[in-house]
């Protein structure tokens, strides 16, 4: 399940009635949507009310009204949900040219995407982008059913090379190069 | 005479010839990316923002202006050889397009839908050209309350415009709020949601932020459901257009933009009411009512140039008021700011010659638009064909390139993949993406003209609705507002019946 499903999904194992209460909090898993925004609004709010205005303070409005509105309406909007929620109300999953809604979701490869994703965040600064770069496109490729076992590799290395290239010397943005630097 | 003068002048820059190159090089990447199924003109704005990191302002614009064209224009074309609309402006085209294609005249489709943007574009852009000096010169007097109703009335439309359900365009606004909130305040320099982190001192950087909700949440969210049989491009000639299609289609070009034109100056969600509104204005009109459904051309011609005089309108609403009505627009003001340049009445002054060349490029844009397009329609459609996989981990991969060339910092690729998974859960429950990133890029904004106007007032909350404008501007905001319960009460008059639980 989702990273916010398993949060809400914790405490059914607790339950009297664990297949039901599974049951019903798998039909109602949008609540895991007000969780995280009731979340995301008690951390503005506590960080707004941790905030010393004592100094600094130009005009009648300081920095903390805003961030406590905001963190208010989370709050509002997280309770509103969970009432929407409960009486049955549902949000509709989005559509797309290549989206499937009928079969269910693979998380599978969601987690794959996501491992070569943090593959590239620990690997870029270390060795350099063209080579976690192409960790990233041959990871993700793989995570979505190519199994072309040496086009893919190909594929990722001329893509990453080349990309990184086009930035550093043509563009002048910055990437790491790692063995590529100083050519 | 002032705009015309200005206007040759825009001309002069952007014809040179390595604007022309780099206007060229926009419409072609634009609608390339475009064509590309599920990448829509916000993400390929998105997508392409770090190529322009170390361009002149000028240039970039003009790049971006051909983007955004293209990328529209791109959209129409998956719509019709594959029945997918990538983007909401193309679902309309869809209904008509596709059946065309079927029946073997997709070629006629793809030629009514780009000779549509380009009457569309044309035609727009001249409104632009008439009506945004003016705005502009009328929006100088206008002050902090006026601009903070404009804002709020912008975050009231996003959410309550579009989509099904309220709460959750809300929701969607509130997280984006919350992101913009991030950094140091303006005013007081007080660290807000930082976490004693100097890199978040500086704010999430809009492009992380746009990147995250529109590349990679899509991207991951596709993968979650990712369709297994993609269906089959129907392969295309030359786009032409016989006599008799032309005679059918020059009526709905010319009256989409009078339709398309308006509706993407307001906060109405862009393309999507007003492409519909022409499809419904269309089957009113034509004599061969039968047809649609089965592949009318008008049914094609005239969504297409709306949509494409919506984007004109879009941007009319986006530099003389700063404020933007589609999620692309977003972007580009994103990338605005990217160059300290704020758009707004202002821009007209501060920035004349970058803004006229802006405008003299759209023109340019589209006819370049026209004379690609037309001859590499099949080349497009072969675009269809790209491996899934190749094409999702491209998204990815590029997404990573852009957020990380942001500032070579990693921590913004550890942001990117934390809003890429809020993108994702927005999809799944039905959360729209507009209006966090709305709120995301208006947030900080209408915070420092509220700010700003209750420090002219004193206070007093009075100071906020103490011009004839912002009163009006709150209003409309009401009505907006209480729409569903008039609405309700319309309808409850009328049938006198009760109303009937959803």
């Amino acid at each position: 399940m989702t990273e916010h499903e398993t949060g809400s999904a914790a405490p059914a194992a607790a339950d009297p009635a664990p297949a039901g209460a599974r049951q019903w909090l798998r039909e109602h898993s949008e609540l895991g949507v007000a969780v995280v925004l009731l979340a995301l609004g008690g951390l503005v709010v506590v960080d707004a009310l941790s905030m010393s205005t004592s100094f600094a303070q130009r005009g009648p409005v300081g920095p903390r009204v805003v961030p406590l509105a905001v963190g208010g309406l989370l709050i509002a909007i997280a309770v509103a949900l969970t009432v929407d929620v409960l009486r049955g109300g549902k949000g509709e999953a989005e559509g797309g040219e290549d989206v499937d809604l009928t079969i269910p979701p693979e998380w599978r490869t969601v987690l794959l995407l996501a491992a070569s994703f943090i593959a590239n965040i620990a690997l870029i600064d270390l060795v350099g982008f063209p080579i976690s770069g192409a960790i990233l496109f041959w990871g993700s490729a793989y995570a979505l059913g190519s199994r072309h076992w040496v086009r893919d590799p190909v594929i990722a290395v001329v893509l990453s090379v080349s990309a990184y290239l086009l930035f550093q010397k043509l563009l002048g943005v910055p990437l790491p190069g790692g063995p590529l630097e100083g050519i | 005479m002032d705009t015309l003068s200005n206007l040759i002048e825009g001309f002069a820059t952007a014809l040179t010839p390595t604007h022309l190159l780099l206007a060229a090089l926009g419409v072609l990447l634009g609608t390339a990316i475009g064509v590309l199924p599920g990448i829509g003109p916000a993400m390929a704005v998105a997508l392409l923002l770090p190529l322009t990191y170390s361009m002149e302002p000028t240039g970039a614009f003009i790049m971006f202006a051909g983007i955004y064209y293209g990328g529209m224009f791109g959209g129409s074309t998956t719509s019709i050889l594959l029945n997918t609309p990538g983007e909401t402006a193309a679902v309309v085209t869809a209904i008509e397009g596709h059946p065309m294609a079927r029946k073997g005249r997709g070629s006629q489709a793809l030629a009514a839908a780009a000779i549509g943007h380009f009457v569309g574009g044309i035609i727009g852009t001249t409104l632009l050209v008439l009506l945004a000096p003016m705005v502009a010169k009328m929006a100088v007097n206008i002050g902090a309350p006026d601009f903070f109703a404009i804002m709020l009335l912008a975050f009231i439309a996003v959410t309550s415009v579009l989509g099904s359900s309220r709460i959750r365009g809300f929701a969607s606004l509130a997280i984006g709020l919350a992101i913009g909130l991030v950094g140091l305040d303006p005013m007081t320099g007080q660290a807000r949601l930082t976490f004693g982190s100097l890199h978040l001192a500086d704010g999430i950087d809009v492009v992380v932020v746009a990147v995250g909700l529109f590349a990679v949440g899509e991207a991951l969210w596709v993968a979650a459901h990712l369709r297994r049989t993609t269906g089959k491009p129907i392969p295309v000639g030359r786009a032409w257009l016989s006599r008799a299609d032309l005679s059918r289609s020059w009526r709905p070009w010319l009256r989409g933009p009078v339709i398309g034109f308006p509706f993407g100056a307001v906060p109405a969600g862009g393309a999507e009411i007003p492409t519909f509104l022409s499809y419904v204005t269309e089957k009113r009109l034509s004599k061969h009512r039968a047809e649609f459904g089965h592949g009318a051309i008008e049914g094609v011609a005239g969504p297409e140039s709306t949509a494409s005089a919506s984007a004109a309108g879009t941007l009319t609403a986006m530099l003389t008021l700063g404020l933007p009505t589609t999620a692309t627009a977003a972007v580009m003001l994103a990338a605005f700011q990217q160059y300290g340049i704020q758009p707004g009445p202002l821009l007209f002054q501060r920035e004349s010659q970058l803004v006229w060349a802006l405008i003299a490029s759209l023109f340019v844009g589209t006819v370049l638009l026209l004379v690609l397009n037309l001859p590499m329609a099949p080349l497009w459609s072969k675009l269809l064909r790209i491996p899934r996989a190749y094409l999702y981990a491209g998204i990815l991969f590029f997404a990573s390139v852009g957020a990380y060339a942001v500032s070579g910092d990693v921590l913004d690729l550890v942001l990117l993949l934390v809003i890429g998974l809020l993108g994702f859960m927005m999809r799944r429950f039905g959360l729209p993406v507009l209006p966090a990133i709305i709120g995301v890029i208006l947030g900080p904004n209408a915070e420092q003209q509220l700010r700003r106007a209750l420090q002219i007032s004193d206070g007093n909350l009075s100071g906020l609705v103490n011009t004839t404008f912002s009163v009006t501007v709150y209003a409309i905001i009401a009505v907006i507002l209480l729409w569903p319960l008039i609405g309700k009460a319309i309808t409850r008059t009328r049938t006198r019946t009760p109303e009937s639980v959803r």
